[in-house]
């Protein structure tokens, strides 16, 4: 089977994330940027899907050149070949990114395409989902299990209240939910042959798509802060703060 | 006409309480833009949850009531909520963010040619352009959107909207004439509940959450679920706490689990990593309970206790049943 699969770069999910002084974007000097996690879940479900069943992975990225070094993170994990779709994030929304996403699947025909969640610097939670809609086909979001049979996957999504669990006619989408596997480490051969495997480039040009946001961000702002409080010495001086001076008890 | 459409959600034949914040979300827009709001109500057998649905000023409660809606499936619900809006004249559709409407809007919005704005934390201005806030980077900055399309869909953040209160009156509750097609590429297989006696975490007043310093599910339960008991409270957990198996999914607080915001917080045996505290710092009190002084959880908590978890906890219970008299 043939998989699309998303490889995302986003900043360190781990990293403190600031506001620049003119409140015009985030500070990113001295920022490490990553694959999205759950975009590391697609793809490790991606190749495992292409271990068991045959066929081929191909990650796709939307993003400047510095994108497909994430790109070629993914490769050494063991997808085939990339696709790089030359944008910024500032020029995307969710449905934008959707829409090319969706020119991509149609060119590469896969039977399976499968996105992180979301991503962990936009916290949109949209792109999995609009694709699925543009595209007319069944979706599974927040997966934590597949299981490809004869022209179906089974997949099993983690929702309010517990399991959920599913069964999609191929061609589907489904995003990735953290408990979906453990990604695997890529080896350093896997690291240097990535460097010689195919890596596309496009434009939105190319794919026909034409460069129209539907939402826009206008401004940045930090959060208002929570002061920290106090520190108490005893599970009585607890109890007797938590009563009489935030009387929650 | 910029009229709002509030999708109700429906969970063990009951309106989902979390809903309320939505309608509360619709009211403000709609007395913003000088229209009204509605509810729309989905499923097989929902006459119940549509009466309850009545009751908070709605101009209508509009039902598509059909066996075809047995279960949720995102293509075949989001078809006929698109169709919805566009029958009963509304511009604006809005549900509260959980995994339901996570999963189903942004199909809606595709189907609409509207753009969504994701877990929306406050609207701006009474003018129009009317802009809207949101969290990104797991809540480290708050960003203002403005959409550019006539129509929009929004999910709303439950935590940052009150849950709207019976207004007296009664809205009529109506048929809706929708065509219903079951999408025949998805098949509902299931579902595995996750049994709880205790309280859902987004509408419990009061929440005790543990982490990886609790060791194992014994030491999980052991602690937690005493101190549950003394005071009523969901229970929570992080990340990893899930992910080693310790807790179900559904307990997950942070960035991409469940935010909450109950009146009292109790972090006990947990870090603070950002994922977490972005799932809970506008609790409006907070406790942390950790060995390491250092640890993030002590920068947003109100009262900290540098202590042993297995040892303070069980402290805790009992004085907290003394002030109780329970």
């Amino acid at each position: 089977m043939k998989i699309l699969v998303t490889a995302k770069r986003v900043t360190d999910p781990d990293a403190k994330i600031r506001l620049k002084p003119d409140g015009s974007g985030i500070e990113t000097a001295g920022l490490e940027y990553k694959l999205n996690p759950f975009c590391e879940n697609a793809i490790e479900a991606a190749i495992s899907l292409v271990e068991a069943h045959g066929g081929e992975a191909v990650a796709v990225t939307l993003g400047d050149d510095d994108a497909v070094q994430n790109l070629r993170t993914a490769l050494a994990m063991g997808v085939a070949r990339g696709i790089q779709v030359q944008v910024t994030d500032a020029e995307l929304d969710s449905d934008l990114a959707a829409r090319i996403l969706a020119k991509v699947f149609e060119a590469e025909k896969p039977d399976l395409f499968l996105l992180g969640k979301q991503a962990v610097d936009g916290d949109s939670n949209q792109v999995g989902q609009l694709v699925a809609e543009y595209l007319g086909l069944p979706q599974a979001c927040f997966a934590s299990k597949i299981q490809v049979t004869d022209g179906k996957v089974l997949v099993t999504r983690e929702v309010d209240g517990g399991l959920e669990t599913l069964e999609l006619t191929l061609p589907a989408v489904i995003t990735a939910d953290l408990r979906l596997n453990q990604p695997r480490l890529p080896k350093l051969p896997d690291i240097l042959k990535a460097k010689r495997k195919e890596v596309k480039t496009l434009t939105p040009a190319d794919l026909g798509v034409e460069m129209v946001r539907k939402v826009e961000t206008v401004a940045y702002e930090a959060p208002p802060q929570r002061a920290g409080g106090v520190k108490v010495k005893t599970v009585q001086e607890l109890v007797e703060k938590l009563k009489n001076e935030a009387k929650v008890l | 006409m910029a009229d709002v459409l509030v999708v109700a959600e429906v969970a063990q034949g009951r309106l989902r309480k979390t809903t309320l914040s939505a309608v509360t979300f619709a009211k403000s827009l709609a007395s913003r833009v000088g229209g009204g709001f509605s509810i729309l109500v989905l499923g097989q057998g929902v006459s119940g949850p549509a009466q309850e649905a009545a009751v908070y000023g709605a101009r209508a409660v509009h039902v598509v009531d059909n066996p075809a809606l047995e279960h949720y499936t995102a293509s075949t619900w989001a078809a006929v909520v698109a169709e919805a809006a566009s029958r009963v004249g509304a511009d604006y559709v809005a549900a509260t963010s959980t995994t339901f409407a996570r999963d189903l809007l942004p199909r809606v919005a595709a189907r609409m040619g509207a753009g969504m704005v994701s877990e929306v934390t406050a609207i701006v201005g009474d003018t129009s352009p009317l802009r809207f806030k949101r969290p990104m980077w797991a809540g480290n900055i708050l960003a203002t959107v403005e959409v550019k399309t006539p129509r929009a869909v929004f999910s709303v953040r439950g935590a940052e909207f009150d849950a709207a209160a019976p207004t007296g009156g009664s809205s009529p509750v109506q048929p809706l004439a929708v065509p219903v097609t079951a999408d025949p590429k998805v098949r509902y297989v299931g579902f595995a509940a996750t049994l709880s006696e205790r309280p859902d975490l987004t509408e419990a007043s009061v929440i005790v959450a543990g982490g990886r310093g609790l060791r194992d599910k014994a030491g999980f339960e052991g602690t937690l679920n005493p101190l549950a008991d003394a005071l009523h409270a969901a229970i929570g957990a992080t990340r990893a706490v899930v992910d080693a198996g310790i807790a179900p999914n559904d307990l997950q607080i942070g960035q991409t689990g469940k935010v909450v915001a109950p009146n009292l917080y109790i972090g006990v045996a947990l870090s603070g990593a950002i994922q977490h505290l972005a799932g809970m710092k506008n609790s409006k009190v907070i406790v942390a309970i950790n060995k390491d002084p250092e640890a993030p959880i002590f920068s947003v908590a109100d009262y900290g206790l540098v202590a042993d978890a297995f040892k303070a906890v069980p402290e805790l219970v009992e004085e907290i049943r003394k002030v109780r008299g329970g």
